[in-house]
């Protein structure tokens, strides 16, 4: 007691003391500390923006960018289109790229994981030695890798490999597929598709409502499955068969017709997915391995059969695990996807981050335009992810 | 009814244990058990099998039989191949190794560049040891090794000053990843514990700090360093183009390191707090006796996977035009001796990377294991 008497004089000290005045006292000068970095970096900004004669705003979006994008397969694009057309075209890219490559990184992800849980020895170990390769290797190493096989390994146009009835063409100008062409009455069956998911959607919910009064089961998954290709398919013969397709032929040192996936994007999309997939396969194998043997046990005893067992019980417990580190790699993938420009796909890294910033000079504008848009693609993923964790979250009682 | 006989020959409880029957031991149990055991495992086997045979001989061939391992042209390797490509032309990579390995660091001051290496070998192995003699010196030596390190490199004080544009290669990947896992540990922890502390102002910055960083990709953090950065500083003030990079860098890896500490507090059973508080101490002293201690235990695993992480990051450096193993690899494949040459490239740095990357994950995974036998909760 007696050496703190000296102290408690000085009300500065006794302040300091207190915890909660503390806290205030620390906070205020974080903020005052923050707020001057602010303040010396924005000054920092506005002189030396000044000195080299440049101005903060974004009318340089509304400016013709002289360059070319070689791959815009949803907007018209030409080289008189303004910057912002180019950053769009960009973002429409990286999306593109991200949605094909979460979607093939899960099935390669879920396939390489029951590889990896095989009691097979020679398949457990071959997947061992493929994803650890994979996964300790930089994934730019990867996509470029596989870019330089694309192009040095395939054939050129003329001598292409036609795999697949002459619709299909494999060179290292990309890989042609047949397009499709919409003809009258194709709405119609857009429709028709459209209904038959919304039947469906009303039907599971039923059938579900009454299993749960009555514990009658409906085959749902057939019924689903002739409504999804039944209705549409009766639809399109009804209609005339509106679509035909265009088949992509060679003519001179190209093909004309069809639509080409190009080697960059072929490239990045592969070794994009292929290296999620080997995150994807170790989270996939410890969600499995998470639901405790005992839970088959316990769903055997009741009765169910293995199909429904797995079904019922381990899929749903096991994705309980899966599905929060699978959001990330997803956002991981999304996030590598700007590596595109280390081989030309012009995703908005490329487009807005690099050309557009070269030739208007507007580092600053560009830059926060593309980590925003990076933000919010990471901002909505893992907000779906929270949603979904409360969703599935266990039910403690 | 002869084995019956054989039975009654011994009291109950006293026949000696048989052999188990052949076909569940040794190697025929071992094939039956883990290669046939179903019809679906003999046939997955046999697809393995064809798969390991098509592509394990004529890698193998490539790689060793065939290559090539001292000419001076593509052209002088692919006359001693029965045909051009028939092999792996490694001249390449041995003619290139010391420029992939130092970069352009002048010639007489490569001393410092391998004592530099000694030095960080030395690091690794008394940091990463458990039962060394004087820990506690090993772990002050490796905080002051990236400092030394950088005196060694950049000279200054009584050695030869060296440009960082002279870094690159195998050398700047180094620099770029080891400064990066250096100094993102001590920032990811203050971050960790000021997301979690109870000062909604400093939680708040902690938040949008690391959630902005987690949110953007690194490569556009790096175009930020490389064109962005000096609008920033005092007018006037030039900033070297690898610092503005090595800053980002360790930012980037600290926002990581950050979330896997909070994962290792969030993870630590609130009682450790309570007893903590019970026993009257102070929020830093708790933090150093208590809690800290056991929740960077806890959470070594993910930050030595953040490091991994960090390290595999460091080749974007390339993309904003820095010369480190991948970018300088790429500049030699436009030499016109050695054109085409990718597949050697990418498979010498492959190597490289997952060389280091697989040893400090099999570092983790043993660490993990050892661990987890001190903690029962």
């Amino acid at each position: 007691m007696a050496q703190t008497s000296p102290s408690t004089a000085n009300p500065l000290l006794r302040l300091w003391r207190n915890e909660d005045s503390r806290g205030v006292i620390i906070q205020i000068l974080t903020m005052v500390v923050l707020c001057a970095f602010i303040a010396v970096i924005a000054r920092n900004v506005v002189i030396n923006l000044a000195n080299v004669g440049k101005e903060f705003s974004f009318d340089f979006l509304m400016w013709p960018a002289a360059y070319d994008i070689g791959f815009s397969p949803f907007i018209e694009y030409t080289n008189k289109s303004t910057h912002l057309r180019a950053a769009v075209v960009g973002l429409l890219n990286t999306l593109l790229v991200a949605f094909w490559g979460c979607i093939l990184a899960t099935i390669l992800g879920f396939i390489l994981g029951i590889m990896r849980l095989s009691s097979n020895w020679l398949i457990n170990k071959i997947s061992y030695v493929f994803l650890e390769f994979v996964r300790n290797v930089p994934v730019l190493i990867h996509i470029l890798a596989i870019y330089s096989l694309v192009v040095t390994l395939l054939p050129s146009a003329k001598e292409a490999l036609d795999i697949g009835g002459g619709a299909f063409f494999l060179s290292n100008r990309g890989f042609y597929v047949p397009s499709p062409v919409f003809e009258p009455g194709a709405g119609t069956v857009g429709i028709a598709i459209l209904v038959a998911i919304v039947i469906v959607i009303g039907f599971r919910r039923w059938a579900k409502r009454v299993q749960d009064q009555t514990g009658r089961i409906y085959p749902v998954l057939w019924v689903s499955l002739a409504l999804l290709i039944g209705l549409p398919g009766i639809t399109f013969l009804a209609t005339g068969t509106p679509l035909s397709w265009e088949i992509p032929v060679l003519k001179g040192f190209n093909f004309k017709g069809g639509m080409a996936l190009k080697p960059e994007f072929l490239a990045l999309w592969l070794a994009l997915s292929y290296y999620t997939a080997c995150f994807i396969a170790e989270i996939v194998r410890a969600g499995i391995l998470a639901v405790s043997h005992g839970q088959t046990e316990a769903a055997h005893a009741l009765g169910l059969r293995n199909n429904r067992t797995l079904q019922l019980i381990v899929i749903p417990q096991a994705l309980r695990v899966i599905v929060p580190p699978l959001c990330s790699q997803y956002l991981n993938l999304t996030k590598n996807s700007s590596l595109a420009i280390a081989i030309g796909y012009m995703d908005i890294t490329a487009t807005l981050g690099g050309i557009s910033l070269m030739q208007t000079g507007k580092e600053m504008e560009t830059m926060i335009i593309v980590m925003g848009v990076y933000l919010v693609i990471s901002l909505t993923i893992s907000s779906f992810m929270n949603w979904f964790n409360q969703r599935i979250k266990l039910t403690e009682r | 009814m002869a084995q019956n006989q054989a039975k009654q020959a011994y009291s109950p409880g006293t026949h000696p244990d048989l052999p188990p029957p052949v076909r569940t031991t040794g190697v025929l149990g071992w094939v039956r058990k883990n290669l046939i055991s179903s019809p679906l495992n003999i046939v997955l086997t046999l697809a393995s099998i064809w798969l390991l045979w098509s592509i394990v001989p004529p890698a193998l061939n490539w790689v060793l039989a065939e290559a090539v391992w001292s000419a001076d042209t593509r052209k002088e390797c692919w006359a001693l191949m029965g045909a051009p490509r028939d092999g792996a032309c490694w001249a390449f990579i041995r003619g290139s190794f010391k420029l992939f390995v130092y970069g352009w660091y002048p010639e007489p001051e490569r001393w410092r560049v391998n004592l530099t290496f000694l030095l960080f070998a030395i690091t690794i192995f008394g940091a990463l040891r458990e039962n060394i003699p004087g820990k506690k010196y090993w772990l002050m030596f490796a905080t002051a090794f990236p400092f030394i390190a950088a005196w060694l490199l950049l000279g200054g004080f009584g050695l030869t000053p060296v440009g960082t544009q002279k870094l690159g290669g195998i050398l700047l990947t180094l620099v770029v990843a080891v400064t990066g896992i250096a100094f993102s540990l001590p920032i990811g922890l203050a971050l960790a514990l000021g997301r979690r502390s109870k000062l909604p102002a400093l939680r708040a910055v902690c938040v949008i700090f690391i959630e902005f960083i987690r949110g953007v990709p690194l490569i556009t953090l790096l175009f930020v360093a490389s064109t962005m950065l000096t609008y920033f500083l005092p007018p006037g003030s030039t900033f070297d183009l690898l610092m503005r990079v090595l800053i980002m860098v360790t930012l980037f890896a600290s926002a990581y390191i950050a979330e896997v500490v909070r994962g290792g507090l969030q993870g630590l059973p609130s009682g450790q707090y309570e007893a903590a508080d019970s026993l009257g101490l102070t929020y830093w002293k708790a933090h150093r006796l208590i809690i800290l201690p056991q929740a960077l235990k806890i959470s070594i695993p993910g930050i030595v996977n953040t490091f991994i992480g960090s390290f595999k990051d460091s080749v974007l450096v390339l993309i904003i035009g820095m010369m480190d193993i991948l970018g300088l690899g790429r500049a030699r494949l436009n030499d016109p001796e050695w054109l085409g040459l990718a597949p050697e490239l990418y498979i010498f740095i492959s190597l490289f990377f997952f060389i280091s990357c697989f040893g400090m994950a099999r570092y983790s995974l043993s660490l993990e294991k050892k661990l987890q036998t001190g903690h029962k909760y």
